[in-house]
């Protein structure tokens, strides 16, 4: 009796990982998604797959670090892909600011070029 | 000699063609006079009227903020063959009448920059008490980075000869340039002088730092002039 529960629930995370692989590789298919960031999201799949399939994974690891609660070992893993996934979003962002300043300051000088043609 | 006038322009509807207009009333022996107003997508009317007077404008399609808009002028200013470039605020701040004592101080003291300083001769407007404050602050940690000390380090009433300008045309700070630039010109061994000059209170339009962001202002100048040291120090 005491299995039946959490075989629901490991057949429920197998199912939710493998959608959501599915939808990143979709999203690649589709050119919605550049591969150099599908590969984070594909590493964090996997390890979702993983788990879910490996059960006592996580306890294993835990012990093995150390750790008495075993789920704070998400928690931890967890913020820091978060943390270091937003930091690469920045730089990417401020690459992106870089490159629509310089794009929109040729714009205007290149304009500004064709009006005096037009003058003369 | 060809000089450029640059007056970067968001939302100067009430004050573009006077200021223009007063520019174009100089007169400087063997200079070459060249105004150019470069609109930061103003949301106002400022683009109809640069363009229903017959302004000489460059008109840039997004918004880059005040860092973004004067850069795009002295790229012009480079890549047209301009000796020098002086930016000039579209506020009516920066009168003017004022450029050819930038002018004469480049020349005779073969300077690269020039900056137009309200606090030598303390005459005409002086900005608030706490923002003179921050500008010591500014001043301090600025000599602290580079042993460079400017008196107005804030002032973005400032000429460039082309050796200047070749180095802002590929780097150029966003937002709030003015103290970062500083740190810029220092690190690359370029000449700065300051002289005296007499500032007007704005005549319209706001300032680009409003109320309350006045410690994000110091902060991210603060920041943005130790990562520019670091960053000229370690590469050059």
């Amino acid at each position: 009796m005491d299995n039946i529960i959490p075989y629901k629930i490991q057949a429920l995370s197998i199912i939710g990982s493998l959608i959501f692989l599915a939808l990143i590789a979709r999203l690649i298919i589709k050119g919605k998604l550049r591969e150099e960031y599908s590969i984070v999201w594909i590493v964090c799949t996997l390890f979702l797959v993983l788990f879910s399939v490996w059960r006592n994974g996580l306890d294993v690891i835990a012990k093995a670090l150390g750790v008495y609660y075993a789920p704070s070992l998400i928690f931890l893993f967890g913020f820091f892909a978060i943390i270091i996934f937003l930091v690469h979003l920045s730089v990417v962002n401020s690459k992106q600011q870089k490159n629509i300043t310089e794009l929109s300051q040729e714009l205007a000088l290149l304009k500004k070029k064709l009006d005096k043609k037009d003058e003369s | 000699m060809k000089l450029a006038i640059i007056i970067p322009c968001y939302n100067e509807e009430a004050n573009i063609k006077k200021i223009v207009d007063e520019c174009q009333l100089l007169n400087l022996p063997n200079i070459e006079i060249e105004t150019l107003v470069v609109n930061d997508c103003s949301t106002d009317n400022s683009l109809k009227i640069l363009k229903e007077e017959g302004i000489n404008h460059l008109n840039l399609p997004v918004n880059l903020g005040i860092g973004g808009a004067v850069q795009t002028g002295f790229k012009y200013a480079f890549r047209n063959n301009f000796d020098l470039a002086v930016q000039l605020d579209g506020d009516g701040q920066h009168p003017p009448h004022e450029i050819p004592k930038l002018l004469q101080s480049i020349l005779d003291h073969d300077l690269d920059i020039v900056i137009g300083s309200r606090f030598i001769e303390k005459k005409g407007f002086q900005s608030s008490k706490s923002r003179r404050w921050g500008i010591r602050i500014l001043e301090h940690w600025c000599f602290l980075l580079t042993r460079i000390r400017i008196k107005d380090i804030t002032s973005g009433f400032r000429m460039l000869n082309r050796k200047a300008l070749k180095i802002v045309e590929k780097e150029y700070p966003d937002a709030y340039p003015e103290p970062e630039t500083i740190v810029l010109y220092g690190l690359n061994s370029l000449k700065i002088g300051e002289v005296p000059v007499e500032m007007r209170a704005r005549d319209g339009g706001k300032s680009s730092i409003k109320k309350g962001q006045s410690l994000y202002y110091m902060v991210k100048v603060a920041l943005g002039m130790f990562f520019m040291m670091i960053k000229l120090k370690r590469y050059g």
